[in-house]
């Protein structure tokens, strides 16, 4: 499998994933926002981090850089990308999903562990877990707040979108559903607030990100 | 070229008090200068010898530290001090206050000091890899309070959250005598490898000076006097003196740099910190022996008809000045301009020792810089040492409360409760190298792709330094060392950030000489030098200073961090043991502050710095050995909180089988810790302790979700963790 980490200026969580994608057996290709194509790969990862500043809005002037024309594209076309935190807002940004990231229900930052329910296990991303597991994953955000329009979340949940929900109890920032992670209608673009490279070896505390890299080298090698 | 001062006001007796500068001081400056300064040149001689930059009445004082060790490569007079971690890595590291930018406006004042020490630390060739703060703030019960603490914390988090660095760990006290002026001391730590460090110093005649980063305003024009002078009622309208910060752009000038200092192009580098283009040019040009020439038509600016004055004297965050070797602009203005920063070769070093400024054809400023960066008077401030407190008075402590009652007001009080609300606030996470975040004695950070770890903490006790400055001093050094102990890492070397009261009051000055004369003892003892710092005076308002408040930045090394041990008990079936001997020293204590409410506290707690040494060298021995499952250092609350502490993270209680009074329970000597040992290890660590000659005293072992005493009390740990949780949203209104 090849991967690709697109580097935005502010993004800071581009060197975590790729450390992740290299402890799964790939070493991504670094590519920076200004690039117009992309190398040949099955996996584009859209890492954390506060692209642009945050200026504006969250994720909305990287929607616009330049690579970012690519990456649609090449969604299109079935490349699966992964869209973490702030990708995860360049990618409701730039319409590859729906709804948007409003700022935390407490209005404050939060960085913590989040128990999360695995609710959908057949995509390239989480089928190494099992169906309804609950995993310990954090988050770190100030706009994690997912919202969409009732007929929206109607066919999130009927097209079983929803891959990652925060288990009872333990929504840090006022999703709608609890929502923490939701892909595309082909089940192969996948945006979520948690950091799964944050938690992907034991002396980091724990594992349970580590088996989404995996999986995504095991499925699309 | 004229030498026209047209529309500059003429210098006059009150413009030079404005500036802070006293008339001695002014007539020192004619002096040097050879004549009368013009306005510009009283600007820049104001900034350069105001109290915090020219360390003039505390310079005496610090030459007394040890800051010397084989471990040091760098130490006071850099941006950063810097130690050597083996393997050819470099720690560096260095803590700053922003205390009074910080109360005027808490959001930015907080923001822009985590910025600034950030850049002390990349200037240097390091990637910043851990921040960490110590907070003081007013009585809760303040009406400022919550807006302050609100304000800092969300500042902090803005700069450093967004920038992509780890805030792992610091400390926050409440008191009254903070009403005023709180302290928010910003640290950073960062790695750089020990071949590839960057200083300040500026050689090669002929070299351009660059100018790289944000462009120049206004903002921060006098933020150095100002951090230099007493508050009264009207410092809110010092609004304007506080500077604006941009993480995003202190982003992308850490990249720039870094891929520039990946080339051998830089000469030297330093950051505009305090007093901006001015500062870092004299401080460039003086270490290098040189002199400097600077055009300031060719600094970007980011508003129109700036003067000189203003110019020299901005401290307009996210800039950097560096002298590069001739001919390598265009390669270094390549890299800045695709991170869309500014670059402007805006001078060039000359052989006179001046600086010389031009400005739209004019010469605005010639002075000679030796003066200007070295020629502060050292003032030897009269001192009168502060009383020594009477033993404490505890004929009402028999009317104290029970156990279990003082040690719930204690858990659920300003300075024991849980910090959550605060840390979570913090991204402690990014960069993927923490391994022990908030919460903890002292936090582990990897140093990333080895298997090593740096632990780093900040502490100090103001009450203790406020009742003996001397012994107060010791005890902030000897805490910094146990929290590092007490992870297995090996303690190395300090900072420090000083924060005191008025020094022109000898009582106030009777406490910074006594605090240093404290730390200077525990960091030889220690073999713990001080390799950078700050010092912040003034802190008061309308004659009232705050608490001595000598915080202490230290770092360590892990050599193996599959070694390292938590502070929390993880499983059932541990045995207990103290480390090092107690006998209830209840003088200065919270519980003679907090259940007591009494008011004279009487001394704190004696530190036997022979004792410190060789506990942590004990405690990180059987920690190398694989003997210990969890360690945590016995400080404030004593050994009942520090049970607590212990027993609360993973809601696995205790019963302890030994009896003891309060004062054993609440006591807060030193050189001690709590370790809980596996049953397959217990023989081994007291054999070891034995043959140490180290005192342990076993108090019972782990398990249950209660922390039970035989005979005595049994507290529910969800009850307990409910008070210890909720103070902080209590305080801050909201929920969790």
């Amino acid at each position: 499998m090849r991967a690709a980490v697109i580097v935005f200026p502010g993004s800071n969580c581009d060197r975590d994933v790729a450390v992740c994608l290299e402890a799964a057996g790939t070493k991504p290709d670094m590519v920076w926002h200004g690039e117009t194509s992309l190398p040949a790969c099955d996996l584009i990862v859209l890492p954390g981090g506060f692209s642009y500043g945050d200026y504006l809005r969250c994720g909305s002037m990287a929607a616009n850089s330049p690579v970012m024309r690519e990456v649609v594209a090449r969604a299109h076309a079935g490349t699966a990308v992964l869209g973490i935190c702030n990708g995860f807002q360049v990618l409701t940004e730039c319409g590859l999903l729906p709804g948007v990231l409003m700022r935390n229900r407490d209005l404050n930052f939060v960085c913590r562990n989040t128990r999360l329910n695995v609710t959908r296990t057949d995509t390239p991303f989480t089928h190494l877990y099992e169906a309804d597991e609950e995993i310990i994953i954090p988050v770190a955000h100030n706009e994690g707040n997912y919202f969409a329009d009732d007929d929206t979340l109607v066919r999130l949940q009927g097209e079983n979108q929803i891959v990652f929900t925060y288990a009872s109890g333990d929504n840090p920032n006022g999703a709608s559903l609890d929502i923490a992670g939701i892909t595309d209608p082909t089940g192969r673009v996948l945006g979520m607030m948690p950091h799964p490279e944050r938690r992907a070896e034991k002396a980091l505390g724990g594992a349970d990100g580590r088996r989404m890299f995996d999986g995504v080298m095991e499925m699309l090698s | 070229m004229s030498q026209g001062h047209n529309h500059e006001p003429p210098v006059t007796d009150e413009l030079v008090a404005e500036h802070g500068l006293t008339p001695d001081e002014y007539d020192m400056i004619v002096e040097h200068m050879g004549r009368e300064p013009n306005f510009t040149e009283l600007g820049v001689f104001s900034v350069m010898w105001s109290e915090h930059c020219s360390y003039k009445s505390s310079r005496k004082w610090l030459k007394k530290l040890p800051v010397d060790g084989p471990q040091v490569i760098q130490g006071p007079g850099e941006n950063a001090g810097v130690i050597d971690i083996g393997d050819g890595d470099a720690a560096i590291f260095k803590m700053e206050s922003h205390n009074h930018p910080s109360f005027i406006e808490p959001y930015q004042g907080a923001a822009t000091g985590v910025g600034g020490i950030m850049r002390d630390v990349f200037t240097m060739g390091a990637r910043p890899v851990a921040n960490l703060n110590a907070l003081r703030f007013g009585a809760p019960e303040h009406h400022k309070t919550p807006h302050l603490v609100a304000g800092v914390v969300s500042g902090i988090g803005g700069y450093g959250n967004c920038i992509g660095v780890p805030t792992v760990g610091g400390e926050v006290n409440f008191d009254a005598s903070y009403n005023g002026n709180i302290l928010v001391n910003a640290m950073c730590v960062g790695l750089a490898r020990t071949d590839k460090i960057f200083y300040a110093a500026a050689t090669g005649v002929g070299s351009p000076v660059v100018y790289v980063g944000s462009k120049t305003g206004r903002d921060g024009i006098h933020g150095a006097t100002m951090a230099s002078a007493e508050f009264d009622d009207a410092s809110d309208e010092k609004r304007p003196t506080v500077q604006v910060g941009d993480p995003f752009t202190e982003k992308l000038l850490l990249e720039a740099c870094q891929e520039l200092m990946a080339s051998d192009a830089i000469i030297g580098i330093q950051d505009m910190g305090a007093a901006g283009l001015t500062s870092s040019s004299v401080e460039m040009a003086d270490k290098g022996n040189v002199g400097i020439r600077l055009n300031l038509d060719k600094v970007p600016c980011r508003e129109t008809h700036m003067t000189g004055y203003e110019m020299l004297l901005s401290e307009s965050q996210e800039r950097m000045l560096m002298v590069l070797k001739p001919g390598r602009e265009d390669e270094a203005a390549e890299i800045f301009h695709r991170w869309g920063l500014d670059f402007a070769v805006v001078g060039e070093l000359t052989d006179t020792n001046r600086m010389i400024v031009e400005h739209e054809g004019r010469l605005i400023a010639d002075m000679p810089l030796r003066p200007l960066a070295d020629g502060a008077p050292e003032y030897d401030r009269p001192f009168v040492a502060t009383p020594k407190h009477a033993p404490l008075d505890l004929t009402a402590d028999a009317h104290a409360q029970d156990l279990a009652t003082s040690l719930m007001n204690l858990m659920g009080s300003s300075e024991m409760a849980s910090r959550r609300w605060i840390w979570e606030q913090y991204d402690s996470m990014v960069m993927g190298d923490t391994l022990a975040g908030p919460g903890g004695d002292a936090a582990l950070v990897r140093v990333h792709g080895t298997n090593k770890a740096l632990a780093v903490t900040t502490d100090v006790t103001p009450r203790y330094c406020l009742a003996d400055p001397a012994m107060g001093g010791q005890q902030a050094v000897a805490e910094a060392y146990r929290n590092i102990s007490a992870t297995g890492a090996t303690p190395l070397a300090i900072t420090n950030c000083l924060n005191f009261g008025n020094p022109e009051r000898p009582e106030i000055m009777g406490q910074f000489v006594g605090c240093l004369d404290g730390m200077g003892a525990a960091c030889r003892a220690l073999d713990f030098p001080v390799v950078s710092g700050n010092v912040s005076l003034y802190n008061e308002t309308n004659g009232r200073g705050i608490m001595p408040t000598p915080a202490i930045g230290g770092v360590g090394v892990l050599a193996d961090l599959d070694k390292a041990v938590g502070n929390a008990f993880r499983h059932s079936d541990l045995n207990i043991y103290i480390v090092g001997e107690t006998a209830g020293h209840l003088g200065c204590s919270l519980y003679a502050r907090n259940v007591l409410a009494l008011d004279a506290l009487g001394p704190p707690p004696p530190v036997n710095l022979e004792h410190e040494r060789h506990h942590g060298e004990f405690v990180r021995g059987v920690i190398g050995d694989g003997l210990a499952a969890c360690v945590h250092d016995v400080s404030d609350g004593g050994l009942l909180c520090a049970l607590a502490e212990m027993a609360l993270p993973h809601k696995i209680g205790c019963t302890v089988d030994i009896e003891g009074d309060h004062a054993f329970w609440f006591g807060e000597d030193q050189g001690r810790y709590l370790v809980g040992i596996a049953p397959d290890t217990f023989e081994s660590f007291e054999t070891a302790a034995a043959q140490a000659g180290v005192v342990i005293t076993r108090l019972g072992i782990t398990g249950g979700a209660e922390l039970t005493i035989s005979h005595t009390m049994t507290i529910s740990l969800e009850e307990m963790a409910q008070i210890h949780e909720n103070w902080f949203p209590d305080l801050m209104n909201t929920t969790l």
